[in-house]
């Protein structure tokens, strides 16, 4: 196994990356004064409190109210302002879902839709909490970059890049700890996978909180003998085509994973693609088709399979299928 | 699914015949003191999970153990009789003190309180009508309750049913737009049956509600919906069972429950941190002290 330059040398401190999104956020905000914060009673839960002490006149605040708060920042972008629109993923998602579609997507308009939180990020606070069909949401409609940053460096990489590029986008900011991942200098473009570990036996493609565990899989895997090809996706709109293709070429089976439903995801979006152009075994890792029950995180990703293990055990199916 | 408690169910039903029988004062006498019980459990379930909403359960609390001891004609036996009366919380983040009420009427075991939130409990942060009797519907994202309330009554009315139905809002949870919808249709259904009690605590997550995004004049508005509307000390539990005893044939209404979030503990009240801080152990000493007085 060839460990890529984009890894960082392994250090397990685990970081919540809503401080690396308020960080970054208030250093952008310094250099481009377009920028404003919009929310929905959200200013801890989206870490906006330095901000709000810094620029107190660029905090919109429009109180419980989910599909204002997005079409206001539309008409916020309509006045030469460039909103981050930071609330918790399932109610920026789930209620917004028009305005996101009408006001952002269909209008064009270069907004930064924060979903904080996502995934099964809110354990126990259930599945209406969960934002696991976020993804699957999205994906459907047109003009929508999704972004699902794997680390603190790559939440603040997909920052820069949406200020950076007209037109909206969705950045998906997680909550449930991760490891430092990525080097520093890793480059991060639409339509890129960035590939970790080199392999010629299973492809691993993960996005956001697992991709650190796929990256583990792939070390467990290896004392097998298995080799696997890890490759992070934080675009998971628009999708990284040549590389699926190439990992339905040179590998004997694809594992997705990602902390949302199987059902419209990265998962679906990868196996689209291979069905396409090469058809090859896919698995797709995720919440299979089920509200989640009463939990902790690290509980309930236990219970999907969601671990090094669990994307190990996968793998190990996949190339048994494969006739391995 | 968990299964009620014959025990409790015939203790809760004495309970309530007592307090419909008893004097003004006597009654509210005994509402305190079961809403302080509900509290201590409150306290005890948050503490074991390590997480909770304590700031909006102590707020409702006196609401909610005011309708199920003094007013809703249910049966925790058999909660899916037909003709009960409903309620829904809207503000689902105030699980906790539902749970513990259900819990002191006998709906499922006081013993099942213990395993708030942990892993495969029933008892989610957020209710689920699919696992806990006497759960209405699913809440948690705020600005459901009303619209399935609407529903329920209009449900009640086409079947001849005289049952009613009661839904209770957070304050800032008005903010929704889904509420409004709501309020405009069940005003124009007529819907005498609908009650939507406000948790008016004056606080949200984050601040104050006026501070956020102002909802006076409250009354005004639900006036110029169509409503009736009752405003009430939400801590007193003789004069909540007054207002809910009256009701307008051809109108829904409103009762706005002047509340403080935190009730019942002074360093909890009416202080926003309280929205879902966990109380740490000095803390939950000096919480229990004060409600067991
Ligand atoms: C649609 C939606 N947006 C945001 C939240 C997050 N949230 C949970 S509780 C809360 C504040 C609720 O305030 P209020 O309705 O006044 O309740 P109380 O103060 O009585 O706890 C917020 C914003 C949510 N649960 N649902």
């Amino acid at each position: 196994m060839i460990e890529s330059t984009n890894l960082r040398p392994a250090d397990r401190t685990m970081y919540d990356c809503r401080k690396a999104f308020a960080d970054e956020l208030a250093t952008l905000a310094r250099a481009d004064e377009r920028i404003v914060a919009v929310c929905n009673d959200s200013v801890s839960s989206s870490n906006l409190a330095a901000f709000r002490d810094e620029f107190p006149d660029r905090l919109v605040n429009v109180g419980i109210a989910e599909q204002n708060m997005v079409g206001v920042a539309s008409g916020l972008a309509n006045g030469g302002l460039l909103p981050f629109v930071c609330a918790a993923a399932p109610f920026l998602t789930g209620r917004a879902l028009e305005q996101i579609k009408a006001d952002i997507a269909y209008a064009d308009r270069h907004v930064v839709l924060c979903g904080m939180s996502p995934g099964v990020a809110y354990g126990q606070l259930g599945p209406t909490h969960h934002s696991i069909e976020d993804l699957s949401w999205l994906r459907a409609i047109a003009n929508l970059p999704i972004v699902v940053p794997a680390d603190p460096t790559q939440t603040r990489a997909a920052m820069r890049w949406a200020v950076s590029t007209e037109g909206p986008s969705y950045l998906r900011i997680p909550r449930s700890p991760v490891p430092e991942l990525f080097a520093p200098d890793t480059p991060l473009e639409p339509g890129r996978f960035v590939p970790l570990t080199d392999g010629d036996d299973v492809t691993l493609v993960a996005a956001g909180t697992l991709v650190w565990r796929a990256v583990e899989a792939a070390s467990l895997l290896r004392i097998e003998g298995i080799s696997a090809r890890v490759l992070a996706a934080p675009f998971v709109e628009p999708l990284d085509e040549a590389a699926v293709i190439a990992a339905a070429r040179e590998t004997r089976g694809i594992v997705t994973v990602e902390e949302a439903t199987v059902s419209g995801g990265l998962g679906a979006a990868v196996a689209g693609v291979a069905a396409r152009y090469c058809p090859t075994r896919v698995r797709v890792l995720g919440i299979p088709g089920v509200f989640a029950p009463t939990g902790d995180v690290e509980f309930l990703l236990e219970h999907f399979g969601l671990t090094a293990t669990g994307i190990a055990d996968s793998a190990r199916s996949v190339l048994a299928d494969a006739g391995r | 699914m968990l299964t009620s408690s014959r025990p409790q169910v015939d203790h809760w039903r004495a309970f309530r015949d007592r307090v419909r029988d008893a004097g003004r004062d006597e009654r509210a006498n005994l509402l305190a003191t079961a809403s302080a019980q509900v509290r201590r459990d409150v306290l005890t379930m948050i503490e074991r999970a390590g997480l909770g909403h304590v700031g909006g359960d102590f707020s409702v609390t006196d609401i909610l153990v005011t309708l199920y001891a003094a007013v809703l004609s249910v049966e925790p036996a058999e909660p899916d009789w037909p003709d009960r009366d409903r309620l829904i919380l809207s503000k689902g983040h105030s699980a906790a003190a539902l749970y513990a009420t259900l819990a002191s009427c006998g709906y499922f075991p006081a013993t099942e309180l213990a395993t708030f939130m942990a892993p495969l409990s029933a008892l989610n942060g957020h209710p689920d009508r699919t696992k806990v009797p006497g759960v209405e519907t699913n809440t948690g994202p705020l600005g459901h309750g009303l619209p399935v309330g609407v529903g329920t009554a209009l449900a009640a009315r086409l079947r001849g049913s005289s049952a009613r139905t009661v839904v209770i809002l957070g304050d800032g949870e008005l903010q929704e737009g889904s509420n409004w919808e709501a309020a405009m249709y069940a005003a124009h259904q007529q819907l005498g049956s609908l009650t939507a009690v406000i948790d008016r605590n004056g606080l949200q997550q984050g601040a104050r509600t006026e501070d956020t995004n102002a909802l006076e004049p409250l009354a005004d508005k639900w006036r110029s919906f169509g409503w009736t509307v009752a405003e009430v000390d939400g801590h007193d539990h003789a004069a909540l069972a007054d207002v809910f005893s009256a009701s307008t044939p051809d109108r829904p209404t409103a009762v706005i429950a002047h509340t403080q979030k935190g009730h019942g503990v002074s360093f909890m009240t009416d202080r926003v941190e309280w929205h879902h801080r966990v109380p740490t152990g000095e803390e939950l000493a000096l919480a229990r002290a004060e409600l067991s007085r």
